[in-house]
């Protein structure tokens, strides 16, 4: 293809000065989209009303074409359990067997605890749940590991509220709109969850990779405590997870650092579960009038954090 | 009077709707940049960047329909659309298109593999830039080898999109 020649105007004068302004527009342009990433650097929420306005217009679609290929994400996993039935079946009965005594003696624990509790006259009543949603897109294209909810401020989703799997943790609100909210996932590089070994409270501190993956530090000095197969669960440090809630299997154990593949894969979960924020849930027994103004500041430290 | 029956038969001689001459291209872009709706929760950065690449197709296959700033509005309606930072694809693309501006003038001939060629170097750059922007605003630094994948298929991807908008094109200024 050759050279087009309307870039070059000749000796048109309007013509000439028309190219000036197009490139003074876009240059002025570019510089203005470089200060709004500037600003973002120190408000990274800043800008969430513009895409805000995204995300409810793009939602009901988005939902719509969930429901329709829902299971898409699951079918290599389908295939391989064919492959290995057999096998598969005689392992899974022995690991029910053994399950199955695990839960009688975790209820009888249960159980327990309910009785020491009340000898301490802690109230523990587990209404933390604001509503369950659904996942319906992310930012695929993206290096930051961000999901949509189908669910937002109307519905009383608050960002910095927790949001889990059945599994275990999927991440936190980071900011909502009136139908939908940003969920900052569990492996986003920002995120910095609290966590304990499930066994012994080792605690430490897990960061996302951006890769699907995380990365697991031991708060304590020395020799990293962790081994391949540990599981780590939040420790309910910092008051927004409550504790408790899986995170992630350790895979490799590399130096200081432990590498860790999330217990819940935000891509097959069905639904999520929207938390309150967990230091709420220790303090709301002062009454619903003072409800609001600590739902307000738990929001804002959230938002604040990242 | 023209057969009514032959309304929708391309003639020579007529023109198309103002509406279809302009706004194709424009819709494209978007649409390409929409591509993020799609109901995946990626685990890494896996789609490629379909609004960009319809912007560099339009932009190589019709050099005189569009002037640099297009890239402003289009790229902030991308950032909507994809987890990037607010002014991250706005600043990202309308630099590419005053550069492809500058390289088309120092270009004598420009076939096929000279606009891949500029695709490409499009592509990484914008894919690095956006990288850096995101760590930049909160997300901190992630691995190379994170994107390397996604510039590669996109890349590879540039010249099925430019066949795509060719077609579309086609179909847009016949009357």
């Amino acid at each position: 293809m050759a050279r087009p020649p309307s870039r070059r105007p000749g000796y048109n004068r309007k013509a000439q000065y028309g190219l000036f302004a197009s490139y003074v527009v876009a240059v002025s342009g570019a510089a203005l989209g470089l200060l709004m990433v500037l600003v973002a650097m120190f408000d990274p929420t800043g800008f969430s009303a513009i895409r805000a306005v995204a995300s409810e217009v793009t939602a009901p679609l988005s939902t719509a074409l969930n429901s329709m290929v829902s299971g898409i994400g699951t079918i290599d996993e389908r295939i391989a359990a064919y492959w290995r039935a057999g096998s598969q079946n005689i392992t899974l009965r022995r690991q029910v067997e053994a399950d199955r005594n695990a839960i009688i003696e975790a209820k009888a624990v249960k159980q327990e605890n309910l009785r020491l509790k009340k000898l301490l006259r802690l109230v523990d009543t587990d209404d933390s749940q604001v509503l369950a949603a659904r996942l319906i897109s992310s930012s695929s294209g993206s290096t930051r590991r961000f999901a949509r909810l189908n669910a937002g401020r109307m519905q009383g989703v608050r960002p910095g509220m927790p949001v889990r799997a059945p599994e275990g943790l999927i991440g936190r609100v980071l900011f909502t709109s009136p139908n939908t909210a940003e969920v900052l996932l569990l492996t986003d590089t920002s995120n910095i969850v609290p966590v304990r070994r499930a066994q012994d409270n080792v605690p430490a501190i897990s960061t996302g990779l951006g890769d699907g993956s995380v990365e697991v530090r031991a708060l304590s000095a020395g020799r990293n405590p962790f081994h391949p197969g540990d599981v780590v669960v939040t420790s309910g440090i910092g008051g927004i997870y409550q504790p408790n809630i899986p995170v992630a299997v350790i895979v490799r154990v590399e130096g200081e650092i432990s590498y860790g593949i999330p217990l819940a894969n935000a891509a097959r979960v069905e639904a999520v579960v929207v938390e309150r924020p967990f230091e709420q849930v220790v303090t709301r027994q002062e009454g619903a009038a003072e409800r609001q103004p600590a739902d307000d500041a738990a929001g804002n430290e959230a938002a604040a954090a990242p | 009077m023209i057969d009514r029956r032959m309304q929708h038969v391309p003639r020579l001689g007529r023109t198309p709707s103002r509406f279809r001459l302009v706004g194709t291209p424009i819709i494209t872009v978007m649409l390409g940049s929409m591509a993020t709706m799609a109901p995946i929760i990626a685990q890494s950065p896996v789609l490629p960047p379909f609004g960009l690449l319809a912007l560099l197709a339009w932009r190589l296959l019709r050099p005189e329909m569009w002037r640099a700033w297009i890239a402003l509005p289009l790229g902030l309606f991308d950032d909507m659309a994809s987890g990037q930072p607010i002014g991250s694809a706005v600043f990202l693309w309308t630099i590419v298109l005053i550069a492809i501006d500058f390289v088309e003038q120092r270009l004598i001939w420009r076939d096929y593999w000279h606009d891949w060629l500029i695709a490409g170097l499009a592509i990484i750059f914008c894919t690095l830039g956006g990288m850096a922007f995101a760590g930049m605003t909160g997300g901190g630094m992630v691995r190379l080898m994170l994107v390397l994948p996604q510039i590669c298929w996109s890349i590879l991807l540039f010249p099925f999109v430019a066949r795509q908008c060719a077609w579309i094109d086609r179909w847009r200024v016949m009357a």
